[in-house]
């Protein structure tokens, strides 16, 4: 089965941000909810967003996929500006809530963007079928969203975003939602899904773990204003299994991810 | 209790109701005096069979108000309803007429609008029930066309989706109940607005027209019979609205939106 992405033309970056910041609200009662961040993205690479809530992490998510545009700074998606990565469709987004329509089936949710683009019905159908089968939901493509259980929904989310076979993917917390146990097969599955198509990633969590198993490198953001604090590498490569999770690399990775988000040793921290 | 048993009970005990309160009637109406100021059911029944061409021309005369009344109201308030659900400003300056509308007290509005059009013409009649027909769609139109979620908003902007596109692939699939909900409301009150707009004055036809005329005249039991003919009528509008909504819903199934 094809899965591959887009063809890059060159090493052009999926993201380039310089000085961006958004403020929301007028001067008097402005609020400051990302500022300043400096940040390039690979094309291919995984790259989480991680930071407590209100550190902007999906504000700066909403500026890539222009569903909100930068006050300042400027940036770039595959090098043009985002409104029209937008409107050429360069990336695939996936909510914190799924964003299914209840009154299509899980084939004709997935579809939805290739039939918005005027794909042919047999080639969306085909399409469809495939990235059902991706999410391993080939036995419920004729169910209807209230018949699934959440993670079920996510991953029609998740197969919907790839259906335009972007070379990047853009995820505001696609898990958060999920217990524990579907969260982990989830993260499984996702990392599995992007090895197959080579597509970047920007993942906005506040997961320690599944931003550092997921991820090649994790962004750290700290709140009022939103910025970026710290960038930790994760260099386990693209093939990770299960048993990662078990290794001391693994929680070695974990403490540093968490030490930076805290600011300080994670031992002074609990002290106080 | 098992699900068969369950149906047949949820289709008994309306008919039991229905056996009661017909018995409820004719023992009420069977033991009085020389006067009869209810007539019993036998009365009514023979009435309906001796004069059915009397009754079902009436009915006619108010189905059709009704109808016409019912579309215009439905056009209007679909319409409306989008323009103001599209543009802020048109919401607030029509809110505030919906809300007058929905006050106007249908008793003093016909006999003007009778007087309006004259007495040959029904449009008075059906203006009234348009105008009872399109506050209950208009509301909840409105409310359906604003029901899409900011994260299903947000996935059609990801998708560069066109503003048509939209509307016709979210937000319209997710007014759809609403209409139908507006819809079964006014159905109804079209039909009463349109036999209460007979009373006022207009051309000497229709059901209010003859129940008003046969209850003065002494004809109790005609007049009856054509109340009879009122109430089926009013059913049948809203069991059509109830039969269309569900064979739309099921082409187009509705669950919680996720």
């Amino acid at each position: 089965m094809r899965f591959e992405t887009k063809p890059v033309p060159d090493a052009t970056p999926a993201v380039r941000a310089v000085g961006v910041g958004k403020t929301f609200g007028t001067r008097k009662r402005a609020v400051e909810a990302v500022t300043a961040v400096d940040l390039e993205i690979a094309a291919g690479e995984f790259v989480s967003l991680i930071g407590p809530s209100g550190c902007g992490k999906s504000t700066l998510m909403r500026l890539f996929a222009d569903l909100d545009s930068p006050t300042s700074g400027t940036l770039e998606v595959f090098g043009k500006s985002a409104k029209a990565a937008r409107l050429d469709q360069e990336y695939g987004i996936a909510f914190q809530q799924a964003g299914l329509l209840p009154w299509r089936t899980v084939v004709q949710n997935i579809a939805l963007p290739l039939e918005l683009h005027g794909v042919s019905y047999a080639e969306r159908a085909e399409r469809a079928e495939q990235l059902a089968d991706l999410v391993g939901l080939t036995d419920f493509r004729n169910h209807r969203p209230d018949q699934l259980s959440g993670g079920m929904q996510q991953r029609v989310a998740i197969a919907r975003s790839l259906a335009e076979k972007p070379r990047l993917l853009l995820m505001d917390e696609p898990f958060g939602a999920l217990d524990e146990m579907t969260r982990e097969r989830m993260q499984g599955e996702l990392a599995r899904i992007v090895a197959r198509t080579g597509a970047a990633v920007v993942f906005v969590t506040h997961s320690i773990p599944e931003a550092v198993f997921l991820s090649d490198r994790v962004v750290v953001m700290s709140p009022r204003p939103g910025r970026i604090t710290a960038e930790i590498e994760v260099p386990f490569g693209k093939d990770r299994a299960e048993l990662l999770r078990e290794s001391p690399e693994f929680f070695a990775k974990v403490t540093e991810v968490r030490e930076a988000l805290h600011g300080a040793p994670v031992e002074r921290a609990n002290e106080r | 209790m098992s699900t068969g048993a369950e149906r047949t009970l949820r289709i008994l005990m309306p008919v039991l109701v229905g056996v009661l309160l017909l018995a409820a009637w004719w023992a009420l109406s069977a033991n009085q005096g020389r006067v009869v100021l209810v007539p019993t059911p036998a009365m009514v029944g023979e009435q309906l069979v001796m004069y059915p061409e009397l009754i079902l021309k009436a009915t006619g005369v108010t189905a059709l108000n009704a109808l016409v009344g019912l579309g215009l109201g439905a056009v209007l308030a679909i319409v409306l309803a989008g323009v103001a659900a599209w543009l802020r400003i048109v919401d607030w300056m029509v809110a505030p007429v919906v809300a007058a509308v929905a006050v106007v007290p249908i008793v003093a509005l016909t006999p003007i609008l009778n007087t309006m059009f004259g007495a040959s013409s029904q449009f008075g009649r059906q203006l009234v029930a348009a105008l009872a027909a399109f506050v209950p769609i208009f509301i909840n139109v409105l409310r359906g066309l604003r029901q899409a979620k900011p994260v299903q908003r947000d996935l059609f902007a990801s998708l560069a989706a066109s503003g048509g596109q939209t509307f016709s692939k979210l937000t319209l699939p997710t007014a759809l109940p609403y209409l139908f909900t507006g819809l079964t409301i006014a159905s109804s009150l079209a039909v009463i607005s349109a036999l209460v707009a007979e009373y006022f004055g207009g051309p000497a036809n229709g059901l209010g027209t003859a129940i008003a005329t046969y209850a003065k005249s002494g004809k109790v039991s005609l007049a009856w019979a054509h109340v009879v003919a009122a109430i089926v009528l009013g059913l049948v509008f809203f069991l059509v609205t109830v039969l269309i909504e569900r064979i739309v819903t099921r082409r187009i199934p509705v669950g919680a939106a996720r």
